[in-house]
């Protein structure tokens, strides 16, 4: 069959500025600030208020609602202000600002040694949902909510993610180098929760030493260790379960649906931390990097620090940003300010510089059909864009699948009519919501 | 662009404003002494939806790229030739350009004669055209191509039918003799015709283009180096196909879309071309001559006009190859690619209607 063999692109990766480099500890902020909402799902609601004397991994937001997540304090110090804020993906969003007392001091009832193995599932979902653990790849959905599969769905395998196949981001190919006993407790530690013994750790081939390393740490575990082609989106869950199950996700529903669950590398050792030393989510490693930066590096920094402070540990800009972007070049979410806090899915702060801005203006499709090679769901993104532009939202839905679209970014970045058509399916996709389709 | 479309780009040009706001007001109130740990940021940022990288493709570079590689082609025609065919050549392509600076300039629409577009489709029709035609005849049809079938049509990626080919339709019915009037070559084996060897098929039979080039080996050599009547451009089969490999090599073109179409008339062509019953053609003859290689290459992969999908380019290749057969053997005309590349163009619109990528998660793979 002439169907298709090849999906994704080959962008440059632009890791050579960061992937080399050993992931710093943070200087302490001054200031955090930490929006009560950095997951999906329903915002966690305060329970301290301005004036607050607050330490280091205490409770600040709690999580009300069935799906969302807990909010800690990651600095000790004062609560200043509970207001709206910047907020990185939705532009604004009520948040706690802590000044620093300079301490650092942490509060009682965590940093609690356990011994894991002697825990049951429940226990252990109770301290991750506590800890305010979610996807730390950029899709922060709450962690516990994820590994607790409704009654009746079986899952056969677990996928550790740890493609990290967006250009510039290190963050999870230190990880894997550094912090590897982690990741493997932090596995197991998933492991014991589901209750599978099939485990796969999916990187890309452009990271071997972290393949090697990996493996090494995994003998005798039952850990699989796979080296998967380098190729953007092989990081998304549907992708990377196509590649190393050759299984598909049915449209619309979930990886649960065909026995799969998928965590990334960094939510591992952020189980690992939580359940086995007792410390909730507080910092997360990320890549600061993009041709404006001064020196890009891999820090560990506080949730809550601002991109200002953290490009400012990084030597400051070297040229004006042209783009600051939260994430990778490709899905990530251009910013308006450095005032922005880091947020627990923030794996990356980039800032552009001019040059390395090249989007060009927007011409007709010229129907090359790159982006029907480019596109990872099979979809014709090039009617997508065609539709969204005369507002033909239905015909979007119904007959060309618009729901499909994982916004990945390979349409857009191939086409050579410099083609928004990420926009326009964005735009589809909110006026069918409005109008109440989905 | 439609109005709600506008509008949803409104928030994001505000936000740049208020960056820009920000940024201003931040300078004035940030003491100097502090000023030294603020991050020094902008004038403004940009904001838009992601991706925020892109790859350098742009549409220029296809289009001049396609150029280049029917310069082989064009020069070895200019030598063969001669001056006629250099003049033809130029008015149609630079006329094209003309024309193209004209309408977009008339329709208020920025000018993109630098994209290569206009000029490639010039050059593709002048190479569809007799070499000694008058001067006037490359501009009229660069006339139609541009501003009647691509500019009326809502420019580069709104056309349905391939320009250079409806200027050269419409150049056919309106000068029929100027159109089909040939140079004189001698051929090797001292013939002198002033017809074209599909021409000599249709009206005197298969002998006689044999006889005309001494035998079957001269003939196909004529074949494929060139050395043969026809229209400027589509004479020389070994530098075409060499300028088409490199686009497919550059992944311009799919190769499906030649090796279908040549292959179709291939095999048509030897199953009822004969005269002595079934499977009795002469495939490599048929190949080779008329415009099925410049035409399968060039014209037939034209992603305006053609499938967006691989499968779609393959039932449009095998259709256009159909048709220039039942055209070649049973039609009128002794060459039927350009009508044939026109008439898949019709449908093509319904191609893309009904054969779409194959989905992810939707149970047709695995
Ligand atoms: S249409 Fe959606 S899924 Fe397909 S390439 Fe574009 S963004 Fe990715
Ligand atoms: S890549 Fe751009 S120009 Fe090519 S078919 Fe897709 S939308 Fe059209």
């Amino acid at each position: 069959m002439l169907g298709k063999i090849k999906w994704g692109i080959h962008p440059d990766t632009h890791k050579s500025p960061t992937e080399g480099k050993a992931i710093e500890s943070n200087e302490l902020p001054n200031r955090v600030i930490l929006p009560v909402q950095q997951h999906i799902g329903a915002p966690s609601v305060p329970i301290v208020k301005k004036g607050d004397l607050v330490k280091k991994g205490q409770l600040l937001a709690e999580a009300k609602a069935p799906v969302s997540s807990n909010v800690h304090a990651t600095i000790s110090g004062k609560v200043v202000d509970v207001s709206d804020q910047p907020h990185p993906v939705l532009g604004k969003c009520q948040a706690i600002a802590i000044e620093s007392d300079g301490a650092d001091e942490w509060a009682e009832g965590v940093l609690i040694e356990r011994d894991w193995q002697k825990l049951n599932p429940a226990e252990i979902l109770e301290i991750i949902k506590e800890a305010g653990i979610v996807g730390l790849g950029g899709a922060t959905f709450p962690t516990h909510i994820k590994l607790a599969p409704p009654s009746g769905s079986k899952v056969d395998t677990l996928i550790i993610n740890a493609a990290e196949c967006e250009p510039y981001l290190t963050a999870d190919h230190r990880i894997m180098l550094e912090y590897t006993e982690r990741v493997i407790t932090g596995i197991q530690i998933i492991q014991k929760v589901l209750g599978v013994s099939n485990v796969i750790v999916g990187i890309e081939d452009n990271k071997m030493d972290a393949v090697k390393v990996m493996a090494h740490a995994a003998a005798g575990t039952g850990i699989k260790v796979a080296a998967v082609p380098t190729r953007y989106p092989q990081g998304a869950e549907k992708t990377l379960i196509k590649t190393l199950l050759k299984r598909e996700v049915p449209s619309g529903k979930l990886p649960l649906s065909i026995g799969v669950v998928v965590q990334n590398v960094g939510t591992a050792v952020a189980i690992c931390d939580a359940v086995r030393n007792g410390i909730p989510l507080i910092e997360r490693v990320v890549t600061v990097s993009g041709g404006a930066i001064q020196e890009p590096k891999n820090l560990k920094l506080r949730i809550g620090t601002t991109f200002a402070e953290a490009i400012a540990q990084c030597g400051g800009l070297k040229s004006p940003a042209k783009k600051l972007i939260m994430g990778g070049p490709l899905m990530g979410a251009a910013q308006y300010t450095t005032d922005v806090p880091v947020i627990k899915g923030a794996s990356g702060i980039l800032a552009f510089a001019r040059e390395e801005v090249n989007d060009g203006p927007e011409s007709p499709c010229i129907r090359c059909g790159s982006c029907l090679d480019a596109c990872p769901m099979g979809l014709n993104p090039s009617m997508l864009s065609i539709l969204g532009e005369r507002s033909f939202v239905e015909e979007a839905v119904n007959e060309y699948h618009l729901f499909d679209c994982m916004e990945c970014g390979c349409c857009t970045y191939v086409c050579p009519a410099k083609r928004k058509i990420i926009h326009y399916i964005r735009y589809s996709k909110k006026m069918s919501a409005q109008k109440g389709g989905k | 662009m439609s109005d709600d479309i506008q509008k949803e780009v409104a928030p994001e040009e505000a936000v740049q404003k208020e960056a820009v706001k920000k940024a201003a007001a931040k300078k004035e109130a940030v003491p100097k002494e502090d000023a030294a740990n603020e991050v020094e940021t902008l004038d403004y940022m940009i904001v838009s939806s992601s991706p925020h990288l892109f790859d350098d493709n742009s549409i220029k570079k296809i289009m001049w790229t396609v150029n280049l590689t029917l310069a082989p082609a064009v020069i070895f025609s200019i030598y063969y030739f001669g001056l006629q065919a250099l003049i033809t050549l130029l008015a149609g392509s630079l006329s094209a350009v003309a024309f193209e600076a004209a309408s977009q300039k008339i329709m208020k629409k920025k000018i993109t004669i630098d994209d290569g577009s206009a000029f490639l489709c010039g050059l593709l029709l002048a190479m569809c055209l007799p070499p000694a035609v008058p001067i006037f005849v490359p501009i009229v049809g660069s006339f139609i191509a541009i501003v009647v079938a691509k500019h009326s049509m809502g420019g580069l990626g709104y056309n349905i039918f391939n320009p250079a080919h409806i200027g050269r339709a419409a150049l056919m019915v309106s000068w029929p003799v100027l159109m089909t009037s040939w140079t004189t070559i001698t051929t090797a084996a001292d013939v002198t015709t002033s017809a074209t060897p599909l021409n000599i098929l249709k009206l005197q039979g298969y002998e006689a283009v044999v006889n005309t080039f001494g035998s079957q080996t001269e003939l196909y050599k004529a074949l494929f180096l060139g050395l043969r009547n026809g229209s400027i451009g589509e004479t020389c089969v070994v530098l075409l196909t060499l300028g088409g490999l490199f686009l497919i090599y550059k992944r311009i073109i799919d190769w499906v879309v030649p090796v279908t179409m040549i292959g179709t008339v291939g095999v048509l062509t030897w199953m009822f071309g004969g005269t002595n019953g079934i499977l009795s053609g002469d495939p490599l003859f048929h190949m080779m001559a008329g415009g099925l290689i410049i035409g399968a290459f060039f014209m037939a992969t034209d992603m305006v006009t053609t499938p967006i999908t691989r499968k779609g380019k393959v039932i449009f290749a095998a259709g256009a190859g159909i048709i220039t057969v039942l055209i070649r053997l049973l039609g009128g005309y002794p060459e039927g690619v350009c009508y044939s590349i026109l008439l898949m163009n019709c449908v093509t619109p319904l191609i893309d209607r009904y054969i779409q990528p194959t989905l992810y998660g939707r149970g047709e793979i695995g």
